[in-house]
Formats: C-alpha cells, structure tokens, sequence
C-alpha cells in the first residue's frame, strides 16, 4: 500500500496535522461482480505520536471512509519535532511514516 | 567492539519492550461496541451507565446533505475541559460506531476524518469530559448510499 501522507504544520506552538491514509477500508458487506462478498478490510488503530510519546490513538470501524482522512491538532509543538501516524487493520497488516514539523 | 554489542543488546530489548507496549493499547479497543448493531448497545458498551447530557459546547460539523454517502466529510471540536474520548456514532449503520478517539492531554479537541453513511441517518458525538458524557448530534440526508454495492 502506498504510504501515509502526512502534513504538518506549527503556528503559535500548535501543530495541525492532516494526513491521508491509503486503505481499502472494505466493509466486509459489500459484493463483487460475481455476487460474492467482498471480506472485510479496514483500519482498526491509528496510533499518533509526537518526537515518541503517544499523544493519541484512534479506533475505527469499516464506516470510516476508502483511503481515510485525519486531521488533529496538538498543542506544545515547535518546527523541527517529529509526528508519526501509525495503523494496524484487522488483518494485522500495519504501515507507518513520520514528518517533520514545519 | 564490546560496548557497541552491548549497545545493540540494549537497543534490540528497548524495541522489544517498545513492541510490548503496543497490544496493550489495542487491546483497548471496545470490540463490543464496534460490533454492536444499535446505538443503545454501543453506548451501554463504551459509556457503562452513564448519563448522557445534550450540550452546545460540542461543534459537529457534518453536512445536511450528502451527495455521496460513502465520503461524508466530519469534524468535530469541543470547548469541553478534560476530554478524554470522543466518539462517533451513525445510527442507521448496519455498526452504528464509526470511531473512538482516545484524546491524551496536549491534543486539542478538534479532529477531522471522513465516514460512510448507507441511508440517511441521525449521526451523533458523545465527549467524554472530566467523567461526564455529553452528545450532539445532526440529521444527515444521503442522496447516494455509502454501503453496499
């Protein structure tokens, strides 16, 4: 899977972050052409850390949307720290990247 | 040499440890509640008993119409104090909670994401703040499902 797209961002010593997470996020209740169900495929955890402490951890269901959008904003962050999004699905599969803020 | 393998040892154990630490907050995740097929159940899963308080000081900014119910764009900010969960629930999915965020202390509550709505529906916030549950929520009208084929 292509990786997370991150951008970040520090005004006043709080961060925005934006980011796109490439995923199927398959429902597990949708059909192919032939009829047959589609399993299910989606992003469980999202994981933010912030120069390596945990500042927040999402859960998601299969009804966040294909290719997931995210943003937040967290406060004491200067230019230069480092954020990093992280997620494992229901499948175990897991992928994650870093950026640096700006 | 030695002290550069010690190093490594070190650093392999502070991986390991770092790994150990990760299911442990996975296993956080409220199974019940994301399998729970009403929102009664959901919240009975994530909240226990408690009292659930309608309050203006949730922002839910969600459209009235949606075009296409599979990319409903959603953000939600509070100025609650002490919030430590927020969650967010479509009612008439098949799974009503869509997310969970688990909001450590220096993020300011304002989170953005994108959800799947199959029908028009109720959608709901709840913030969990200082030990209290307080809700909004907003009536949104799907033109194109989001479910299904």
């Amino acid at each position: 899977m292509a990786k997370i797209k991150i951008r970040a961002k520090v005004k006043n010593g709080v961060a925005s972050v934006k980011s796109l997470i490439p995923h199927p996020m398959e429902t597990g209740t949708r059909r192919d052409a032939d009829g047959n169900l589609i399993p299910a495929h989606y992003i469980e955890t999202v994981v933010c850390e912030h120069n390596g402490e945990v500042v927040m951890t999402a859960h998601w269901g299969p009804s966040v949307s294909k290719d997931p959008y995210f943003a937040f904003k967290l406060a004491d962050a200067k230019a230069g720290d480092t954020i990093r999004i992280s997620w494992t699905d229901n499948l175990g599969e897991t992928a994650a990247n870093e950026a640096i803020l700006k | 040499m030695k002290t550069l393998q010690r190093r490594r040892v070190l650093q392999a154990l502070l991986t390991v440890s770092a790994v150990m630490a990760l299911p442990i907050r996975a296993l956080a995740r409220a199974t019940d509640a994301f399998s729970s097929k009403s929102v009664d159940n959901a919240l009975t899963n994530l909240l226990g008993g408690l009292a659930i308080e309608e309050s203006e000081q949730i922002k839910f900014k969600i459209p009235d119409i949606a075009e296409n119910g599979a990319v409903v764009p959603v953000r939600i900010s509070t100025t609650l104090e002490d919030v430590d969960r927020i969650y967010l629930l479509i009612d008439k999915n098949p799974t009503p909670l869509s997310a969970v965020f688990e909001i450590g202390p220096r993020i300011m509550p304002d989170v953005s994401t994108r959800v799947k709505i199959g029908k028009s529906s109720v959608a709901r916030v709840i913030v969990r703040a200082g030990g209290k549950a307080y809700m909004t929520s907003k009536e949104v009208k799907v033109t194109i499902g989001g479910c299904g084929g």
